[in-house]
């Protein structure tokens, strides 16, 4: 089983994307979802704040993931959305590695026939994504000191 | 039998590495290959609670016996997105 910190994979089925990457995520990245019986789509982005809760600044997060399981619960978690809402096409893609404050660390799709269930889908899975996925998340801060932060 | 142990975020700074190969005894579990991680650092038993074991990818308790060449992955509580 190949299990990298920084590892990319993509994989295609039922018109769906799930991937970990080191590279920037890009807004419009996860075009292409969504199928011509669709009428709309939702898309959350999770963007890494410049202040951390204490109000401390921020300079980046740093993203570890055991990438098959991470993949394995994103997939399971489109399973789980389209159960509950029905007909729904979802797509995430996680930044593992450095991410700098402003930059956009999680992109969550959602492409549906109708707006209630792409919005329901997409707020579930952005949900689910950071309550179950083997992904860690260090927060490291302009004065130097950095701390793992589990949970949402 | 040997397995592959994977170490994630603070798990991985106490055992100093992302992967390690562990040289365990037959029908060893993981709490077995736990007791000898933790006997050679310092503060991982600390880590004990909160920690949760995958073998193979999927979670496993840690009565679960290991088999030769398995991964055994130590997971502390996540914080994606």
């Amino acid at each position: 089983m190949a299990t990298s910190l920084h590892s990319c994979r993509r994989s295609a089925a039922d018109n769906v994307v799930f991937s970990l990457t080191p590279e920037p995520i890009h807004p419009g990245a996860l075009d292409g979802v969504a199928g011509s019986g669709d009428g709309g789509i939702a898309v959350f982005y999770g963007i890494v704040r410049d202040r951390s809760h204490d109000g401390s600044a921020v300079s980046s997060l740093w993203y570890e993931a055991h990438e098959a399981m991470a993949i394995r619960e994103f997939e399971a978690i489109a399973a789980e959305a389209r159960e509950r809402f029905g007909d729904v096409r979802l797509a995430i893609v996680h930044r593992v590695g450095e991410v700098r404050a402003g930059d956009i660390s999680v992109a969550v799709l959602a492409a549906a026939p109708h707006r209630g269930p792409a919005f329901d889908a997409c707020r579930y899975a952005i949900d689910e994504l950071k309550r179950r996925a083997a992904i860690w998340k260090q927060e490291r801060r302009s004065d130097g000191t950095a701390e793992w932060r589990a949970g949402a | 039998m040997r397995v592959r142990v994977l170490a994630f975020a603070q798990l991985r700074e106490l055992l100093g590495a992302h992967e390690q190969m562990l040289e365990l005894g037959p029908n060893a579990s993981i709490a077995d290959a736990w007791a000898q991680l933790a006997a050679r650092h310092r503060g991982l038993d600390d880590e004990r609670a909160s920690t949760r074991a995958a073998r193979n990818g999927a979670i496993a308790g840690f009565d679960e016996e290991l088999r030769d060449g398995d991964e055994l992955a130590l997971l502390p509580p996540v914080g994606g997105g």
